[in-house]
C-alpha cells in the first residue's frame, strides 16, 4: 500500500496536479469546516518526456454544455461502441474512426496511464511564433550596448521561421520596418498620445482604405505583405536586424539637468499591442519589453520627468500620494486585457537601479503569462542569462514555451469550480460547473493563459456542492478534467487533457482519512497564493489579518515575513515582481519562495540543510541560501578570514579549497535551471550583502535578547521582528483562546 | 493738350466720350450707343478724339495732336514721326489749329514737327509761336539744329537753372531744346518711323493709313473692334471734335516738352509727344515758365502742367488762347481728319520709356530731396548720398502734399514700395555694416528711430535732435564727435549712418528672440511623393537637382561653406522624415502617420550640415525616386507638412525656410484638409470674393505660428487640377514666402523653368525672422501695408523670411501737417537674421519734399509706382468686395486724380479736352491693364487658382516687375543689331507685322510670336528652318544656331530671364495658331475677349469720368 506521500508524488509526476486534500469531504458543510478549500496546483504543461502526443483529435461528449473528452474514467461498452461521459453521464457513440475498438484494442485515451494525454490538432492555419521586441533607448550607453548584444544574440536563438519585429522608444516610439532594402524605415509615434488600436493600424498602413460597397467587412488587416513589413521571418532579416540593432542610438533628445529622460513606455506598448492585434490576432506572440526606467510621459506614465519628484513608494501609496498610480495602472490593465484577448503575451525586462513602474505594469505580464525580470542593469549576467534562458529548449529540442492557451475545467456534479490564481484571465465561460463563490479569477470555467511554459502552475479552487443530507455514496469518486488547448512552439495546435479523480469521504466518519490525505505543502502554497492574490487587491494589514484568521492552524510564519505579503523594505516594484513569480511557479519553487532553503557547508560533515535561523549562522560554516530570487553564499567569520589569508591557494589546504568550491558548485546547479536567474550574492560575515541572509533567517537572536558575551552560537539580527519562538508562543495562546 | 480748339466742342465731347466707351459702357451723353452717337455726333467724336489727342498732348502724345491732324493728311506725322507716320498730316491739321491760335503748333510741326517748337522755344520762337504759326517754323529748325549738338549746350543750361525752379524763359527753352535732344531722341524716333513704315508695313500700314486716310483708313486698320466703332464715329467727330480735344493738350504738351525735351523729338510741337519728358520736368518745367512769358509760356505750362498753371495761367486769360494755340495745332489736325482716336496719338508707354531711357545718362544721386528717380525701365547707376536708392525704395510721390486736405483732394496715393534686401548691380556698393558696439545702434530716445543723416547734432555734438519726432537725445560718450562750422559732425563722411541713405547695423543680443543670439537658419525640403508627383517626374527632378543645389546654399562669404543646415521630408498621406546624420551608412526613414497631431520624430540627424552628410544625403536623394516609383497613393496632406517643418525648426531652435513641392488638393484626413470648391458660377457675383479667401481658418493660425518661429514657407505647386491656391497660399504669403505654380507640369517641357526658379530661390540672399518697421516724421504715418508678411499689431511688419525680391508696400496718411521746409522723412528699419546667422538691422532712409501747391505734387509723381500701389490695393480688395466694385473704385480714384489735376493745375480749357499731368499720362493705359488683369476681369479659361496665384504674386512685386506684368514688353525681332535692344512696340495686335517675329515678356511668360509671312531668312536665323510650317510650336528653348542673329536673340532671352525673379518659359506662338489666343491676352492695348476695353476706348471712358467729376 502506498503512502499518501507516494500517491501525491505519483499524481504530480503523471498529471502535474497536487490537491490540498486527496480525499474530499462529501458535503459542502464539511468542506467549509476544513478551512483549506478543496483546491489544487495544476501545471498544465508539465514536462512528460514519456508522453508522446497522439496525432488525432479528442473524442468529445456530445452534450452541448459538457463536451468532456473521452478519458480512462469513462465507462465504455465496446460491443455497442458506446461510451458514457463520466461528467454528465451522456451516452455517446464512438466516431467511425473508432470502429475497430475492443477490449484488447483500446485507444490511448482509455488507458489509465494516459490520464493525461496530448492531442495534436491538424486543422487550422499554422502561424509562426512572433517575437516583438520593444526596446527602450533612454539607456546609458553601456547598458544599451549590452542590450544590443543580447538582442542580437537572441536572434540566433529564435526559431528560424519565427517572425520578429522591433519597436524602439524614448521620447518617440518607432516601429521599424524590416523588409526594406536600402533606407531603413520606421514609423514614428508621438509618445504622449493615446491611440486606439484602429488608429495605430491605420497609421502603420495595416488597413486597406475603406472601400465603399464593402461595408461590414471587419477592419482587420488584409494585406499580409503590409504586415510583414514590421514582422519578418528571422532567417530572412537577421542581417538587417542585426545591423539595425547595431545602429540603435540612444534617444537623441536632450535631457535637461534635473530631469528624467522622457520615456514613452505606455505608447510603445500600446503600439506593439495594436500592431499584433491587427496583424496576428489569436496566434502566439510575445511582446518583449526592455526598459531601463519608469515611463515618464504620455499614457501610462508612472512618474513625471522632474527628478526632484521621486517615484512612488509604498508610503506614498498608503498616503494616497501616488499621483499617476491609478490612472496608469488602469491604462496598463486595459492594455493587458486587450493583449490577453488576442492570445499574446508581454514580457517585461526591467533593468534599472531605481524602480521602473512594475507595480503599474505588472498586469501586462500577470494577465498574459509573460515574464517579468528585474535587474540592476542590462549589463549583468542576471539579465543576460535570464534572457537567454527564455529561449531554452526541452529534451526534444522544442522551445519551452507555448502560446495562446485556453484551459477549461470540467467537474463532476458534486463539484464546482470557484476560480484560478495564476497567469491567466477569465474567458467568462459560464456553465453548470461554475460556482458562484469566487476565489481568485472566478465566474468561469475557462481561462486564457496566453503564454505557458512547463512550470507554469495555476492554483484552482473548487467547491463541494453536495448537501449535507445527501451525501455522496461511499466509494464514489469526484472527477475533474482539465482541457488545455495551446499553440506549441513548433506552431502545432495541441490539446492536453488531464482527468483526475478523488474519492469522497464522509468527514464525520472518516475524518482521520481526510486528515491524512492533507497535502501540507500544496496547501501552504495554495493558501499563500490566495494571500498574495488578496494582497494585490486589498490593503496589506487586512490581508495579514485574514491570513492569521484563516491559517491560525498552519505554519505560516515565513509567509507572513515574506516579501509577498510584507512590503516593508521593498519597493512597490519589487513587491510586484515577487508576487508575479509566486503566482506562477510550481510547488517546489513556491515553497522555496515562502521558506528559503539554507544549506550549511563545514568541515564537520557533508553539506546539510539547516534551520533558517540566526542560530545557523556560525563562524566556521559556509551557508548557501536559496530564496528563489537570490542565491546567497555566506562565509562565516572564520572561513572568511581564512579565505582572505589565501589558504585555499596552498596545496596543503586543498580541502579548504574544496570546501569553498562546494557551495559554488551547488549554486551553479541551481543557477542553471532557475528562471529567472536569481541574484547571485557571494558575501561573508560583516559584508554589506550579508543583509540578504540576515533578513530571511528567523531572528531567534536579536540585539534585544542577546549581547556580545553570551555563549550562544549564531549571529544576532538587528530587527524588531518577532522570532519564530515568540510567534509560536503567541499562536498557541491564540489557538487556545479562540477555541473557547 | 490744348489742342481742342473748338470751344464749342464741350457738348460734343461727352458724346464722344460715351462712344469710346462702348465698352466702358458708361453712358455718357444721351447718345450712349456708340455707333449711333458717333455718327450722330460727329463733332463729339472729334472732340473725343481730340480729347484723346489732347491727352496725348499732355503726354508725349503730342503726336496725338498729330494724329488728330493726321486725318487730314496722315496727320499724325508730327510727333508721330516717332509714333507713327502720320505726323505730317498732323501738320496739315495744324492748320485747323489756326483757330486755336495754333500758331505755334502748326509751325512747329511743319518745320520739324514738335521739336521745332520746343527747340524753337528759344525765346524768339515762343513768341512766335504765341504769335502764330509762322514763327514756329523757325524754331523747329533751330531745334533740330539743337538736337544734334545742342544737347550739351542746352542741357547745360538746364541743369543750372533747371532744377532750380523756374529758370528764365531761355532756359526753359533750352530744356526743350534738350528735349529735342533731338539728338538722341530724334534718332530714336527717326528710326522708329522708318521701322514703323518699313517694318510694319503690313501691320502699320493700316494705322498710318487710317490716320491719314483719316477716317476711312484709320478706322479699319486700328484695332478691329474699337476701330470699328471709331470708324463709325470717327468720321463725324473729326471735324469739330478734334479741335476741342486738343485743348486739353496744350498745357501738357509743354510738360511733355520739358521732359521730352531731353528725350524727344517726338514732342514736336504738341509737346505732347514730348511726353516722355515727365521726368526731365525739372528743367522743362522751368523752361516753360520762361516761355510762358510769351504764349510759348503756355505751352510750357502744359508740359509742366505744373509750371504753366501757375505762371501763365493766372496771368493769362488771354493765354488761354495761346494755349489753344498750341492746341490749335492739334486741333487743326483733328479738324481735318480725326474722328476717331488714333492709337498713335494717345500717350505711348513705349515712348515714355524710351524717352526716359535716353534721358538717363547721368548717375542718379540721391542727395537731393524730392527728386524722382528714373523709370524702372531705364538703366541707371545710383549714388547714395543720403537717401535710399530707388532700388530699395520707390515712392508714388516725391513731393507730398503738406496737408491731409490736399492729399484727399488730389486722391494721389502716398505710398512707398520698399524692397529692403534688393540686390544691387555689381557696380553699386551694398549697404555698409555699422557696429555701434555692445550698447547697440544709437537711437532716438522717444521714437526709437535709428541714427541717420536726418539727425541734427547740437550742443557741440553732445546731443542730437531726431528728425522724425524732434526729441533731443544725448549722444553716448563713445559716439561723441565734434561738429564742424556747419554743424555737421566731423566724421560725418566716415560714418555710413550719417551720410548714406541705406546701411546696416549689427544688432546686439537685445534685438534677438529670447535674448539669445540666433542659430544659423535651416532649409527643409518637403517633397510630395504621391502618385501624381512621381508620375509627372517632379520627384525625380527635385531629387536630382537638390544634389547640386545643396552646394549653392546662401552664404555671405563666397569663400566659406554655407552654414545653412538642411533637412528632408517626403510625404503623401503620411510624412517621411529622414535621418541623414553623417555617421550613418544609409539614411533612415522615419514615417509619421499621426498627421492629426504632427511632431518631429527626430532631432539629431534631421537638420545637418551638407558638407558633413554629403554621402548620406546623396544616397537619400538617389533612393527617394526609387522608393516611391511604384506608389499608388494619390491622397496628400498639406497642413501637417508645414507643421512638420515648423516643429523641426522649433526643435532646432532656429529660423529657416521650408520648400514644399506639392501636387494636389489635400483631401486626406488631416488638419487643413480641403475640398474642391471651385465654382465658376460665383464669378462675377458678390460671392466671388469668397473664392479668394481661404476656405478654412487653419492655415491662418498656422501661418501665425510659423511667423513666430521665423519659418518662411515657399510653395512649389504642380497641379493637374484645382488645388485651391487661395488657401494653400495663405502660409507662404503670410510668412514672406513665395508660391510657384507649374500647372500640368511635365518633366520634359517644364523642367528648365522649375529648376531655374528653384535654383534662384535657394541661392538668393535672404533674411530670416525679420521685423520691418517704418517710422515717419511727424505729420504722416504709415497706415497700411501690402506684401507677403504677417502683422500682429498695426506697426510691425513681421516676415518669417525676406528675400531680395520681396517688396513691402507702405501707404502713408496724414495725421498732421507737413512742412515744406523739412519735407517728409521716412525710415524703414528691418531687423533680420542673415543667412550666416548674424542678427542685423537694415535701415533705409528716404526724404521727400512737401508742397502746398497741388501742381508740385503732380509734377513729382511716379506712375509706375502708383500703378504698383493701386494694383496691390485692388488685388487685396477683392478679398472683401466684389471685383466689380473694386474696378469701379479704381476708375473713380484715377478719374479723381486726373480731374483734380485738370481742375487745379491745368490751364482752363475746354471741357472736351483731356489734360493729363505729364507724370501721369500713362496712368490711363496702365490702369486699364490693371482692370483687365485676370484677377479683376478673368477670361473664361482662367482658373480660380490662376487668379488666386496672380493675386498673391502681385502682392510682393516691385515696381519693375509689376510694370512689365501689366504692360508686357514687346520687342520686334526683325532687326536685331548691335548691343542695344530694338525699340519695343506697343502691346497691340496692329503693331505686329505678319512678316516679322516678336518677343513678348511679361515677367512670368516669354512668347515668341512668329508672323505667318515671316521672312525665310528670319526663320532660318531663329529656328534653322525656312518654313513657317516646320516651326515646332512646342519648342521651349531656341535652337542653338551659329549665326549672329540667333546668338543675339538667345542673349536677349537670357538677359530677360536674368532680370526677373522667376524664370520665364519660352512659348513659341505661330500666328493663327491656337496658342495665339493666349498670346493675344497680353496685347493689353487691345480689347480683349473677356470684355476688357482697348486703350483707346478706356481713355475715352476716363475722359468721360473726369468730365463728370468736373461738371
Amino acid at each position: 500500500m502506498t503512502t499518501y506521500q507516494e500517491f501525491i508524488q505519483q499524481n504530480e509526476d503523471r498529471d502535474g496536479v497536487r490537491f490540498s486534500w486527496n480525499l474530499w469531504p462529501s458535503s459542502r458543510l464539511e468542506a467549509t469546516r476544513l478551512v483549506v478549500p478543496v483546491s489544487c496546483l495544476f501545471t498544465p504543461l508539465k514536462e512528460r518526456p514519456d508522453l508522446p502526443p497522439v496525432q488525432y483529435e479528442p473524442v468529445m461528449c456530445g452534450r452541448a454544455n459538457c463536451k468532456a473528452v473521452l478519458n480512462p474514467l469513462c465507462q465504455v461498452d465496446f460491443r455497442a461502441k458506446i461510451w458514457a461521459c463520466n461528467f454528465c453521464f451522456q451516452r455517446n457513440p464512438f466516431p467511425p474512426s473508432y470502429a475497430g475498438i475492443s477490449d484488447v484494442n483500446q485507444p490511448a485515451e482509455l488507458m489509465p496511464q494516459f490520464s493525461t494525454i496530448e492531442y495534436v490538432v491538424q486543422r487550422g492555419p499554422v502561424a509562426p511564433l512572433i517575437f516583438l521586441y520593444v526596446v527602450d533607448t533612454c539607456l546609458e550607453e553601456e547598458d544599451l550596448q549590452a542590450l544590443r548584444e543580447s538582442l542580437q544574440m537572441s536572434l540566433s536563438l529564435l526559431p528560424p521561421n519565427a517572425l520578429v519585429g522591433l519597436i524602439t522608444f524614448g521620447r518617440m516610439v518607432q516601429v521599424h520596418e524590416l523588409s526594406c532594402e536600402g533606407i531603413a524605415k520606421s514609423y514614428v509615434f508621438r509618445g504622449t498620445k493615446e491611440l486606439s488600436s484602429k488608429q495605430i493600424q491605420e497609421m502603420l498602413g495595416l488597413m486597406k482604405p475603406a472601400v465603399s460597397g464593402q461595408q461590414g467587412r471587419p477592419a482587420a488587416p488584409q494585406d499580409p505583405s503590409a504586415t510583414c513589413r514590421f514582422l519578418q521571418p528571422v532567417h530572412r532579416v537577421d542581417m538587417n536586424l542585426t545591423d539595425l540593432l547595431g545602429e540603435l542610438q540612444r534617444d537623441p533628445w536632450p535631457v535637461p539637468q534635473g530631469k528624467r529622460p522622457l520615456r514613452s513606455t505606455g505608447v510603445a506598448l500600446s503600439v506593439a499591442v495594436g500592431l499584433l492585434e491587427g496583424a496576428f490576432p489569436n496566434t502566439g506572440a510575445r511582446v518583449m519589453l526592455f526598459t531601463g526606467g519608469p515611463p515618464t510621459q504620455g499614457p501610462g506614465m508612472v512618474v513625471g520627468d522632474e527628478l526632484k519628484t521621486p517615484i512612488r513608494s509604498w508610503h506614498d501609496i498608503q498616503k494616497d500620494n501616488a499621483r499617476h498610480l491609478k490612472k496608469s495602472s488602469k491604462y496598463y490593465d486595459t492594455l493587458a486585457n486587450r493583449t490577453a484577448v488576442n492570445g499574446h503575451s508581454i514580457d517585461i525586462y526591467a533593468c534599472a537601479l531605481d524602480q521602473t513602474g512594475l507595480l503599474e505594469m505588472k498586469c501586462l505580464s500577470n494577465l498574459t503569462g509573460g515574464h517579468i525580470v528585474m535587474g540592476d542593469s542590462f549589463n549583468t549576467s542576471l539579465f543576460k542569462q535570464t534572457f537567454q534562458r527564455v529561449f531554452s529548449k526541452d529534451y526534444s529540442g522544442e522551445f519551452r514555451m507555448a502560446f495562446g492557451g485556453t484551459m477549461e475545467v470540467k467537474t463532476s456534479r458534486e463539484l464546482k469550480v470557484c476560480g484560478a490564481i495564476g497567469p491567466c484571465v477569465s474567458l467568462g465561460a459560464k456553465g453548470p460547473s461554475v460556482s458562484e463563490n469566487e476565489m481568485g479569477v472566478g465566474g468561469t470555467s475557462q481561462w486564457k493563459v496566453c503564454s505557458l511554459n512547463p512550470s507554469t502552475t495555476l492554483a484552482m479552487f473548487f467547491e463541494v456542492v453536495s448537501q449535507h443530507n445527501a451525501p455522496v455514496p461511499q466509494g464514489g469518486r469526484g472527477a475533474i478534467q482539465f482541457v488545455t488547448q495551446y499553440q506549441h512552439s513548433s506552431t502545432q495546435r495541441r490539446i492536453r487533457v488531464t482527468t483526475v479523480a478523488r474519492n469522497w469521504a464522509d468527514a464525520q466518519s472518516q475524518i482521520q482519512h481526510i486528515e491524512s490525505s492533507f497535502d501540507q505543502e500544496a496547501s501552504a502554497v495554495i493558501m499563500a497564493r490566495l494571500g498574495v492574490f488578496r494582497a494585490e487587491s486589498e490593503e496589506g494589514p487586512d490581508v495579514l489579518r485574514w491570513l492569521d484568521r484563516q491559517l491560525i492552524r498552519l505554519f505560516m510564519f515565513h509567509l507572513r515575513r515574506s516579501p509577498f505579503l510584507q512590503v516593508f523594505n521593498n519597493s512597490p516594484d519589487e513587491s510586484s515582481y515577487y508576487r508575479h513569480h509566486f503566482v506562477r511557479q510550481d510547488l517546489t519553487q513556491s515553497l522555496i519562495m515562502v521558506q528559503p532553503m539554507l544549506y550549511s557547508y563545514s568541515f564537520h560533515g557533508p553539506p546539510e540543510p539547516v534551520l533558517l535561523d540566526s542560530s545557523s549562522i556560525l563562524p566556521d560554516r559556509i551557508l548557501l541560501m536559496d530564496t528563489f530570487f537570490q542565491l546567497v553564499i555566506y562565509h562565516g567569520e572564520t572561513i572568511a578570514q581564512w579565505r582572505k589569508a589565501g589558504y585555499q591557494e596552498m596545496a596543503e589546504y586543498e580541502n579548504f579549497k574544496q570546501l569553498l568550491q562546494a557551495p559554488l558548485d551547488d549554486a551553479q546547479e541551481i543557477l542553471q535551471t532557475r528562471f529567472p536567474m536569481p541574484r547571485y550574492v557571494d558575501t561573508e560575515h560583516g559584508g554589506s550583502q550579508a543583509r540578504f541572509l540576515l533578513s530571511k533567517v528567523n531572528p531567534s537572536q536579536t540585539h534585544n535578547n542577546s549581547n556580545g558575551w553570551t555563549q550562544e552560537p549564531g549571529a544576532p539580527i538587528l530587527t524588531d521582528d518577532v522570532s519564530l519562538q515568540v510567534f509560536m508562543d503567541h499562536l498557541k495562546k491564540l489557538a487556545v483562546s479562540s477555541s473557547t | 493738350m490744348q489742342n481742342g480748339p473748338p470751344p464749342g466742342s464741350q457738348a460734343p465731347p461727352r458724346p464722344a466720350v460715351s462712344q469710346p466707351y462702348n465698352q466702358g459702357a458708361v453712358n455718357l451723353s444721351g447718345p450712349p450707343q456708340p455707333y449711333p452717337q458717333q455718327y450722330g455726333a460727329p463733332p463729339p467724336m472729334q472732340q473725343v478724339t481730340n480729347q484723346m489727342t489732347g491727352m496725348q498732348i499732355s503726354t508725349g502724345p503730342p503726336t496725338a495732336a498729330g494724329p488728330g491732324y493726321a486725318p487730314p493728311h496722315s496727320s499724325q506725322p508730327p510727333t508721330s514721326a516717332a509714333y507713327s507716320i502720320a505726323p505730317h498730316p498732323a501738320y496739315t491739321q495744324g492748320p485747323p489749329p489756326a483757330s486755336m491760335a495754333p500758331s505755334q503748333p502748326p509751325p512747329p510741326r511743319d518745320p520739324a514737327p514738335p521739336q521745332p517748337y520746343y527747340g524753337g522755344p528759344p525765346p524768339p520762337q515762343h513768341p512766335a509761336s504765341s504769335a502764330s504759326a509762322a514763327p514756329l517754323p523757325p524754331p523747329p529748325s533751330s531745334h533740330q539744329s539743337f538736337p544734334p549738338t545742342s544737347y550739351p549746350g542746352p542741357q547745360a543750361p538746364l541743369p543750372a537753372g533747371p532744377q532750380a525752379p523756374l529758370p528764365p524763359g531761355p532756359q526753359a527753352q533750352p530744356p526743350y531744346a534738350q528735349g529735342p535732344p533731338p539728338p538722341g531722341s530724334q534718332p530714336h524716333y527717326a528710326p522708329a518711323p522708318p521701322h514703323a513704315h518699313g517694318s510694319y508695313p503690313a501691320a502699320r500700314g493700316p494705322p498710318p493709313p487710317s490716320q491719314p486716310g483719316p477716317y476711312p483708313p484709320a478706322g479699319p486698320p486700328p484695332t478691329s473692334a474699337p476701330p470699328g466703332h471709331y470708324q463709325g464715329t470717327m468720321p463725324p467727330q473729326p471735324p469739330a471734335g478734334q479741335p476741342a480735344t486738343y485743348h486739353s493738350g496744350p498745357p501738357p504738351p509743354r510738360a511733355q516738352m520739358p521732359p521730352s525735351s531731353m528725350a524727344q523729338t517726338n514732342h514736336l510741337p504738341p509737346g505732347p509727344q514730348g511726353p516722355p519728358g515727365p521726368l526731365g520736368p525739372p528743367g522743362p518745367l522751368q523752361q516753360p515758365p520762361p516761355q510762358p512769358g510769351m504764349q510759348g509760356g503756355y505751352p510750357p505750362q502744359q508740359n509742366g502742367a505744373f509750371g504753366q498753371v501757375r505762371g501763365p495761367q493766372p496771368g493769362y486769360p488771354g493765354p488761354y488762347p495761346g494755349q489753344q494755340n498750341y492746341g490749335p495745332q492739334a486741333p487743326a489736325p483733328a479738324a481735318q481728319a480725326q474722328k476717331r482716336l488714333d492709337p498713335d496719338a494717345i500717350p505711348s508707354p513705349i515712348q515714355v520709356i524710351e524717352d526716359d531711357r535716353v534721358k538717363t545718362t547721368e548717375p542718379f544721386t540721391t542727395g537731393v530731396r524730392g527728386q524722382a528717380p528714373p523709370l524702372v525701365t531705364s538703366n541707371f547707376h545710383v549714388k547714395d548720398q543720403g537717401n535710399a536708392s530707388p532700388r530699395f525704395v520707390r515712392c508714388t510721390a516725391y513731393n507730398m502734399p503738406c496737408t491731409a486736405d490736399m492729399a484727399k483732394q488730389s486722391q494721389v496715393p502716398l505710398a512707398a514700395v520698399i524692397k529692403p534686401l534688393a540686390t544691387l548691380p555689381p557696380d553699386e556698393t551694398p549697404p555698409y555694416l555699422v557696429d555701434h558696439g555692445e550698447a547697440g545702434p544709437i537711437r532716438c530716445n522717444r521714437c526709437k528711430a535709428y541714427m541717420c543723416p536726418y539727425m541734427q547734432f547740437i550742443e557741440g555734438g553732445r546731443r542730437f535732435q531726431c528728425g522724425f519726432c524732434s526729441c533731443v537725445s544725448d549722444v553716448p560718450p563713445h559716439y561723441f564727435q565734434h561738429l564742424d562750422h556747419t554743424g555737421k559732425r566731423v566724421d560725418c563722411y566716415d560714418r555710413p549712418e550719417l551720410s548714406l541713405g541705406s546701411y546696416e547695423f549689427l544688432a546686439t543680443v537685445d534685438y534677438c528672440k529670447n535674448n539669445k543670439l540666433p542659430q544659423p537658419p535651416a532649409f527643409i525640403f518637403l517633397i510630395d511623393v504621391s502618385y501624381n508627383a512621381v508620375k509627372s517626374g517632379m520627384v525625380n527632378i527635385v531629387c536630382q537637382e537638390l544634389k547640386t543645389l545643396l552646394d549653392h546654399l546662401p552664404r555671405e562669404n563666397p569663400e566659406m561653406d554655407s552654414v545653412v543646415r538642411v533637412g528632408f521630408v517626403t510625404y503623401n498621406k503620411v510624412l517621411h522624415f529622414y535621418n541623414v546624420k553623417a555617421s550613418l551608412a544609409q539614411p533612415q526613414m522615419l514615417v509619421v502617420s499621426d498627421v492629426a497631431d504632427m511632431f518631429v520624430p527626430l532631432l539629431d540627424g534631421f537638420l545637418v550640415n551638407v558638407k558633413e552628410s554629403r554621402m548620406v544625403i546623396d544616397s537619400l536623394l538617389d533612393q527617394i525616386p526609387e522608393m516611391f516609383a511604384d506608389t499608388r497613393e494619390t491622397e496628400t496632406v498639406f497642413g501637417p507638412v508645414i507643421q512638420a517643418g515648423l516643429e523641426a525648426l522649433k526643435a532646432a531652435d532656429c529660423a529657416g525656410k521650408l520648400f514644399v513641392f506639392h501636387t494636389s488638393l489635400p483631401i486626406a484626413e488631416a488638419p487643413g484638409k480641403l475640398k474642391n470648391r471651385e465654382d465658376k458660377k460665383l464669378i462675377g457675383t458678390d460671392k466671388e470674393k469668397s473664392l479668394f479667401q481661404p476656405q478654412v481658418g487653419f492655415y491662418s493660425t498656422l501661418a501665425k505660428d510659423c511667423v513666430a518661429q521665423g519659418c518662411c514657407v515657399d510653395l512649389f505647386l504642380f497641379p493637374n487640377q484645382y488645388v485651391d491656391v487661395a488657401t494653400l497660399g495663405v502660409v507662404p504669403v503670410s510668412t514672406g514666402g513665395s508660391v510657384y505654380k507649374y500647372t500640368y507640369f511635365q518633366a520634359q517641357s517644364d523642367r528648365e523653368r522649375f529648376l531655374n526658379d528653384l535654383r534662384r530661390n535657394v541661392e538668393k540672399p535672404m533674411g530670416f525672422d525679420a521685423v520691418l518697421r517704418v517710422r515717419t516724421s511727424t505729420g504722416i504715418r504709415a497706415t497700411d501695408f501690402f506684401g507677403s508678411f504677417f502683422m500682429s499689431n498695426t506697426t510691425d511688419v513681421e516676415l518669417a523670411g525676406l528675400d531680395c525680391d520681396k517688396t513691402v508696400t507702405v501707404e502713408f496718411r496724414h495725421d498732421d501737417k507737413l512742412s515744406e521746409e523739412t519735407g517728409a522723412l521716412m525710415q524703414c528699419a528691418v531687423l533680420y537674421t542673415s543667412c550666416s546667422g548674424q542678427r542685423r538691422l537694415r535701415v533705409h532712409n528716404m526724404a521727400v519734399n512737401c508742397c502746398s501747391q497741388l501742381a508740385d505734387l503732380y509734377r513729382n509723381c511716379e506712375t509706375d509706382t502708383i500703378i504698383n500701389f493701386f494694383s496691390k490695393y485692388a488685388f487685396r480688395s477683392v478679398l472683401t468686395s466684389p471685383t466689380k466694385t473694386v474696378r469701379e473704385g479704381l476708375v473713380n480714384q484715377c478719374a479723381a486724380i486726373l480731374a483734380c489735376y485738370r481742375k487745379n493745375c491745368a490751364s482752363p480749357s475746354s471741357a472736351g479736352q483731356l489734360i493729363l499731368p505729364e507724370c501721369m499720362k500713362l496712368l490711363p493705359v496702365y490702369l486699364n491693364c490693371v482692370l483687365k488683369s485676370d484677377v479683376l476681369l478673368p477670361a473664361a479659361d482662367v482658373s480660380l487658382d490662376d487668379r488666386a496665384y496672380l493675386r498673391q504674386l502681385l502682392s510682393g512685386m516691385d515696381v519693375s516687375e509689376s510694370h512689365v506684368f501689366f504692360y508686357p514688353r514687346l520687342l520686334p525681332l526683325m532687326k536685331l543689331e548691335g548691343d542695344s535692344l530694338p525699340l519695343a512696340v506697343r502691346d497691340s495686335e496692329e503693331r505686329l507685322s505678319k512678316g516679322g517675329a516678336y518677343l513678348l515678356e511679361t515677367g512670368l511668360h516669354l512668347f515668341l510670336w512668329v508672323g505667318a509671312n515671316a521672312q525665310q531668312e528670319l526663320l532660318l536665323n531663329i529656328f534653322g528652318t525656312p518654313s513657317f510650317g516646320q516651326i515646332d510650336p512646342n519648342l521651349t528653348s531656341l535652337p542653338v544656331l551659329d549665326n549672329p542673329f540667333s546668338k543675339r536673340l538667345r542673349e536677349i532671352v537670357d538677359a530677360f530671364r536674368a532680370q526677373r525673379s522667376r524664370y520665364m518659359k519660352l512659348i513659341v506662338v505661330k500666328q493663327e495658331d491656337k496658342a495665339e489666343l493666349i498670346f493675344r491676352h497680353f496685347l493689353v492695348e487691345d480689347k480683349n475677349a473677356s470684355g476688357g476695353a482697348s486703350y483707346v476706348d478706356f481713355l475715352c471712358h476716363m475722359h468721360k469720368e473726369i468730365r463728370q467729376l468736373l461738371s
